[in-house]
C-alpha cells in the first residue's frame, strides 16, 4: 500500500497536544478557576486548530492513501511499531473528535458539573481527547490497543466522579464491560499477528497478510475482535452497559461517549476485523446483520419504555448504531459509506440531543418525560432546536441523519458477494420498520417534551430559572447544527472523502 | 589422617573473581558496618543506620552496573556452581533497587516504634544478600543456602513488631510453613542428587529424563523442587501462609516479602526449569500450568471480598504470581523458550516497581488515617490529589491498562503463550484475559474509594509525606511510566538471549 510522508509530525502534535494542556494544568493551582478554564480552552482551540490544518493539508485526491505516515521504532522487540496515518476513513472521524472536545470545553466554561474540581475535570477531558485522536490514527494494532485502552480511564472517572446518582454501579459496569471485551480483542490481535508470520503488527501488512490464514482459524480470531469491538459499539446483546453510562455520565461525558467513543467499536471493524480476516467477515456477515437488525428494533421498543429523556436517547443509540453495523455487515462499498456516514451523523446529532439534555436537566432540575411540557412557549429557542435535532435524529431527508440510514437500509437490498442475499432483505425490511418506529418514540418525546403548556413540579414550585439558550450555549451548539444541516444538503462533502479508502478497504470483498 | 592430608594436598584454592563478587561484598561490608554502627552509636543517633544502608544499597549498584557494561558477558566460578551473566545481573539490580525502594519505605515507619532499627536493617541486608546469591547460584547446594539466607531474616523480620500478636502470628506461620517447604524441597533436591550423582544443576540436566528405569523418581524430584518454590512465590494452593503474614507484618517487611522475596523465588524457579530440568518439561509444564490457573483465579476471586487493603493487596500479588508463571507453563515448548524467559524478568521487574508503589501510597496514607480498611481512602483524591492520582495509576498498572507498566507485562505473557501455538497455550491465555478483567473489579472498588466516596470521617486535613516516602514515589511512578509509554526501556533489561549455562536444546 502506498503511503505519502509529507508532513508526518502533524498527526502527532494534533494527537498528544491536549498532553501539553494536561501537564500545565497539573502544575497550576487548584484554586485557579479561570486560568485553568482558559488553559483547557486554548489548548483544545489549538488542537483544533492543527486539526483543521491537517484536513487542509490533505490531499483529498489520494483519500485512498495513508497520509501523513510516521514510522518510529518503538517497542522493537515485540514488532511493534509508532506507526501513524490518516485516510479518508479515519479523517472525518479525527477532526470530528477534536471538534467535539472543543465544544464539550466551551460548554463546561460554566456548567462544570457537581462536584466542581475543574481542574481534573478538564485534565480527564484532555486525555480522552488524546485517547480517541491516537485511535485513529494508529496504523499499529498494538498502538491502536494502547491508545483505545487509553480512554478507558478518563471516562470511568468521568461518569464515576461527576455522574449521577448511581455513578458508581454505572462506571464500574462500564469498564468492566470494555475492559472484558478488548481483553479477547488483545488475544485475538496476537493470534493474528502469529499466524501471519509473527513479522509485524502494522495494519496494511495484516491487511495483505491476513488473507492467507485458513478459514477457521480466522473465524475465531474474528469471533476476539467482534467481542471487543461490539460491546464499544455496542451491539445487542453486549449493550446493557450504555443505557447506565448514559443516564449515569455528566453531559460532557455523554456528549464524548455518543459522538466519539462508540464510533471507536464501529472504526475497528472497518479498519481492522473486516479487511485483515475477509474469509471470517463474510462467514460473520449474517450474524452481524441479524444481531444489527435486533439492535435496531430492540432499541426503538426500549426508547418506547422509558419515562427518562435521556435514557430515551441512549437507548436511540443502540438502534441507529444498529444500522451503522447493517451497513458494515453488507460488506459493499455502498454499506460501508453509509455506515461511516451514518457514525459522523449519529455524533453530531446524538452529541447535540445529549446537549439538550444536559440544558433542560439544569433547567427543569429532571429529565422525566412525564414532568416536563411547553419547552416551546417558555423557552421557544431550546423548543426549536430540540426540534430540529429530534428530526435529524428520525432521519428527515435534508438533514444529516437521512444519509447515514437511508443507504445503510438500501444496502441490505444487495450485499456482497456469497452473502446470502434473501437474508439480508429480510433484515432490509425490518430495518426499515425501526425507523417508522424511531418517527415514533422520537416524535412522542418531542411532543410531551415541546407541546402544551408548562407544568410545575411539586419540588421546584416553579421553573423559575427557565432562561433560554445562553451565549456558551450557543457557541457550542451552533458548529454542530450548522454540520448537521450542511451533511444533510451536501452528503458528497463527506462521501467524496470516504468513497475512495473505503474501496480500498474493501477490495477483498469485490467493491 | 594421612589419607585428609593427602585431599587437603590435592586441594588447589579455586580462583576467584572478586569483580564479579564486588555486589555481594560491598553488602557483606555494609551489614557488618551496621551492626557495629549498632552497638556503639547513640540512640538518638540511630538515622545513621538508614543512611548507611540505604548507600550499601545504592553502593552495591556500581557494580552491578560496570559489570554489566563489562566486555566479559559471563563470569563462572567454582565449576560454573556460582555464574555471574546478563540475567543474573539484570536480578540483581532488581534485588538493589526494590531494597532501596523498601529501605525509603521503611526509614519512617522503623522511626515510630520502639523497636530495634539496627536489627531491622542488618536483617532486610541480610535477606538482600540472600538474593544476590540467588540470582548467580547454578548449584542445588549454593541454592538452598541463598534461599535460607534469604528467608531466615526474613521470618524475623515479619515478626519484628515483637509486642503485636498480629505480627507474631505472621512471622510464626510464615516460618512453620516456610520450613516445611525448605523440607519438601530438600527431599526433591536429595532425590535428583541421588540419580545424577551431582549437585551441578547442568550435570542434573543431563541425566534427568522422562524415561528410562528412573522415570519416577525423576518426576518425583522435579515436582517437589518446584513445590518447595511454589510456597515461596505463594502459589495457589501453597498460598495460605501470604494474606495472614502481609497482613500481621510491619507494612515496609510486606512490601519488601511480596516484591523482593517472591521474584527470590521465581528466579530459582527459572533457574532450575532453564538449566536443570529442560528435558523434563513432560513434568513440570502441566504442573505449572496447573498452578499458574489456580493461583491466577482463586488470588483473583479471594480480593474481591477483602475489606483490608493488605490483604487484599496480599490476594492481588498472589493472583500477579499467577500471571508470572504464565509463560513458564510454555517455556518448554519450541518458539517460547527465550519469551517465556523475557516475559517473567519484565513482569519481575515491572510489578516491583507498581506494588512498591502501591505500598508507599498505603504507607502515606495510614499514617494519618491508622487504619487498614479500604473504606479508609475514601475521599483521598479531594484532601490529597497526588497521593490519589499515584494510587490510581499503580492500581491501574496492577489491572493491566495501558499506557501503564503492568500492560506491556502483561502482553508479553500472552505473546510467550500464543507463541507456543498450542493449545495448552491458547487456553491458559483466554483464562489469564478473563482474569485480568476480574481483577479490576478489586482495583476499581479502591479507586472507587479514592475518587468517589466522602472521607470516612469527614477528616480532610491533608496528608503531608516524609520526604523519603515522596522520593520512593517519584522512583515507583516514574518507572511505572517509563515501562508502560516506552516498553523497550524494559525489554531492554528483560530481553536475555539465555541463562547462561543453560543447556540449549
Amino acid at each position: 500500500m502506498n503511503m505519502l510522508q509529507d508532513n508526518n509530525w502533524l498527526l502527532s502534535v494534533g494527537t498528544f497536544l491536549p498532553l501539553v494542556g494536561v501537564v500545565v494544568l497539573l502544575l497550576m493551582p487548584k484554586a485557579q478557576d479561570s486560568a485553568i478554564k482558559n488553559v483547557a480552552l486554548l489548548t483544545s482551540i489549538a488542537t483544533l486548530i492543527v486539526g483543521v490544518y491537517t484536513a487542509f493539508k490533505f490531499d483529498y485526491g489520494q483519500a485512498e492513501k495513508l497520509q501523513f505516515v510516521a514510522d518510529v521504532n518503538w517497542i522493537s522487540v515485540i514488532k511493534s511499531s509508532y506507526l501513524i496515518g490518516l485516510d479518508g476513513i479515519s479523517l472525518p472521524l479525527y477532526l470530528l473528535s477534536m471538534i467535539i472536545t472543543l465544544l464539550v470545553v466551551i460548554y463546561s466554561l460554566d456548567h462544570v458539573p457537581s462536584p466542581g474540581k475543574p481542574k481534573s475535570f478538564f485534565a480527564l477531558l484532555l486525555v480522552l481527547q488524546t485517547g480517541m485522536a491516537g485511535t485513529f490514527i494508529a496504523q499499529d494494532l498494538i498502538l491502536f490497543f494502547v491508545f483505545f485502552e487509553l480512554v478507558l480511564l478518563p471516562m470511568f472517572f468521568l461518569i464515576g466522579v461527576w455522574g449521577g446518582e448511581q455513578r458508581q454501579y454505572a462506571s464500574i459496569k462500564f469498564f468492566l464491560y470494555t475492559m472484558f471485551g478488548s481483553a479477547l480483542m488483545l488475544v485475538a490481535f496476537l493470534a493474528l499477528f502469529f499466524k501471519t508470520g509473527a513479522e509485524s503488527f502494522s495494519i496494511p501488512f495484516l491487511i495483505e497478510n491476513g488473507a492467507g490464514i485458513a478459514k477457521t482459524t480466522q473465524i475465531w480470531i474474528f469471533a476476539g475482535m467482534f467481542v471487543g469491538f461490539a460491546v464499544k459499539v455496542p451491539m445487542f446483546p453486549f449493550h446493557t452497559w450504555l443505557p447506565d453510562a448514559h443516564t449515569q455520565a455528566p453531559t460532557q461525558g455523554s456528549v464524548i461517549l455518543a459522538a466519539i467513543l462508540l464510533k471507536l467499536g464501529t472504526y475497528g471493524f472497518v479498519r481492522i476485523a473486516l479487511p485483515t480476516l475477509p474469509d471470517a467477515a463474510r462467514e460473520w456477515a449474517p450474524y452481524i446483520g441479524g444481531l444489527a437488525v435486533i439492535g435496531i428494533i430492540y432499541g426503538a421498543l426500549g426508547c418506547l419504555a422509558q419515562s427518562d429523556m435521556k435514557r430515551l436517547i441512549a437507548f436511540s443509540s443502540v438502534a441507529h448504531m444498529g444500522f451503522v453495523m447493517l451497513g458494515i455487515s453488507t460488506l459493499t462499498s455502498f454499506g460501508v459509506n453509509a455506515a461511516m456516514f451514518g457514525m459522523v451523523a449519529h455524533g453530531l446529532i446524538t452529541g447535540m440531543l445529549f446537549f439538550i439534555a444536559g440544558s433542560v436537566k439544569e433547567r427543569y432540575h429532571t429529565l422525566e418525560i412525564a414532568k416536563l411540557g411547553g419547552m416551546l412557549t417558555a423557552m421557544p429557542r431550546l423548543g426549536w432546536i430540540f426540534g430540529f435535532c429530534a428530526m435529524a435524529s428520525l432521519g428527515l431527508p435534508g438533514l444529516a441523519g437521512f444519509w447515514g440510514e437511508f443507504p445503510a437500509i438500501l444496502s441490505a437490498y444487495n450485499p456482497a458477494e456469497g452473502l446470502n442475499e434473501s437474508t439480508f432483505r429480510v433484515f432490509m425490511v425490518i430495518a426499515a420498520l425501526g425507523t417508522v418506529l424511531a418517527a415514533a418514540y422520537l416524535l412522542w418525546m418531542f411532543q410531551r417534551v415541546a407541546f402544551g403548556t408548562a407544568k410545575t413540579t411539586s419540588s421546584h414550585s416553579s421553573h423559575d430559572d427557565l432562561h433560554d439558550v445562553t451565549t456558551h450555549e450557543w457557541i457550542a451548539w451552533t458548529p454542530l447544527l450548522i454540520g448537521i444541516l450542511v451533511l444533510g444538503v451536501l452528503p458528497n462533502l463527506l462521501f467524496s472523502v470516504l468513497e475512495p479508502a473505503v474501496q480500498i478497504t474493501l477490495k477483498a470483498f469485490g467493491g | 589422617m594421612q589419607h585428609l592430608q593427602i585431599i587437603a594436598a590435592q586441594w588447589v584454592a579455586p580462583k576467584i573473581d572478586y569483580f564479579a563478587l564486588a555486589p555481594e561484598i560491598v553488602v557483606v561490608v555494609g551489614l557488618c558496618a551496621v551492626l557495629l554502627l549498632d552497638l556503639f552509636i547513640d540512640q538518638r543517633k540511630q538515622w545513621l543506620l538508614t543512611i548507611v544502608s540505604s548507600f550499601t544499597l545504592l553502593a552495591a549498584m556500581l557494580p552491578v552496573l560496570m559489570l554489566g557494561l563489562s566486555e566479559t558477558s559471563v563470569r563462572s566460578m567454582f565449576d560454573g556452581r556460582y555464574v555471574v551473566d546478563d540475567f543474573s545481573l539484570v536480578i540483581k539490580g532488581l534485588f538493589l533497587l526494590a531494597g532501596y525502594v523498601v529501605v525509603l519505605l521503611s526509614s519512617s515507619h522503623v522511626e515510630q516504634g520502639e523497636y530495634w532499627r539496627g536489627e531491622y536493617w542488618f536483617l532486610l541486608l541480610t535477606s538482600l544478600l540472600g538474593m544476590l546469591m540467588m540470582a548467580s547460584s547454578r548449584d542445588l547446594v549454593s541454592i538452598f543456602v541463598a534461599l535460607e539466607f534469604l528467608s531466615i531474616p526474613a521470618y524475623m523480620l515479619a515478626a519484628w513488631r515483637k509486642r503485636d500478636a498480629k505480627s507474631n502470628e505472621a512471622g510464626v506461620k510464615y516460618f512453620l510453613l516456610g520450613v516445611f517447604a525448605s523440607a519438601v524441597m530438600l527431599y526433591g533436591m536429595s532425590l535428583m542428587y541421588g540419580v545424577a550423582n551431582s549437585t551441578l544443576l547442568v550435570d542434573i540436566a543431563k541425566t534427568l529424563t522422562t524415561t528410562g528405569d528412573f522415570a519416577a523418581v525423576h518426576a518425583l524430584a522435579v515436582v517437589f523442587v518446584i513445590v518447595g518454590f511454589a510456597f515461596k512465590v505463594s502459589a495457589v494452593p501453597f498460598h495460605t501462609w501470604a494474606p495472614d503474614t502481609y497482613e500481621g507484618a510491619p507494612t515496609p517487611v510486606t512490601a519488601f516479602l511480596s516484591v523482593a522475596s517472591k521474584a527470590a523465588g521465581f528466579v530459582a524457579l527459572v533457574v532450575l526449569i532453564y538449566t536443570a530440568f529442560p528435558a523434563s518439561q513432560d513434568v513440570w509444564q502441566p504442573f505449572i500450568w496447573v498452578l499458574s490457573a489456580l493461583t491466577m483465579t482463586v488470588g483473583n476471586v479471594l480480593a474481591l471480598k477483602q475489606h483490608n487493603i493488605v490483604r487484599m493487596i496480599a490476594y492481588s500479588s498472589i493472583s500477579q504470581g499467577g500471571f508470572v508463571l504464565m509463560p513458564l507453563a510454555v517455556a518448554g515448548m519450541a518458539g517460547s523458550e527465550n519469551s517465556a524467559l523475557r516475559s517473567v524478568v519484565l513482569y519481575m521487574i515491572v510489578y516491583a516497581a507498581t506494588n512498591l508503589g502501591v505500598f508507599a501510597v498505603i504507607l502515606a496514607v495510614s499514617a494519618k488515617t491508622r487504619s487498614g480498611e479500604i473504606s479508609s481512602f475514601g475521599g483521598l483524591f479531594s484532601y490529597a490529589p497526588s497521593l490519589g492520582v499515584l494510587m490510581t495509576l499503580f492500581l491501574a498498572s496492577l489491572a493491566g491498562i495501558p499506557p501503564l507498566g503492568g500492560w506491556i507485562a502483561k502482553f508479553v505473557a500472552f505473546q510467550s503463550l500464543l507463541q507456543s501455538q498450542s493449545n495448552w497455550g491458547y487456553a491458559l491465555a483466554i483464562i489469564g484475559a478473563v482474569n485480568s478483567v476480574v481483577a479490576f473489579g478489586y482495583y476499581g472498588n479502591v479507586m472507587r474509594e479514592i475518587w468517589m466516596r466522602p472521607p470516612p470521617d469527614g477528616d480532610v486535613t491533608p496528608i503531608v509525606a516524609p520526604g523519603s516516602l515522596r522520593l520512593a514515589l517519584t522512583l515507583t511512578s516514574a518507572l511505572t511510566l517509563v515501562f508502560g509509554i516506552l516498553p523497550s526501556v524494559g525489554l531492554r533489561f528483560a530481553d536475555l538471549a539465555e541463562i547462561a549455562g543453560a543447556i540449549t536444546r
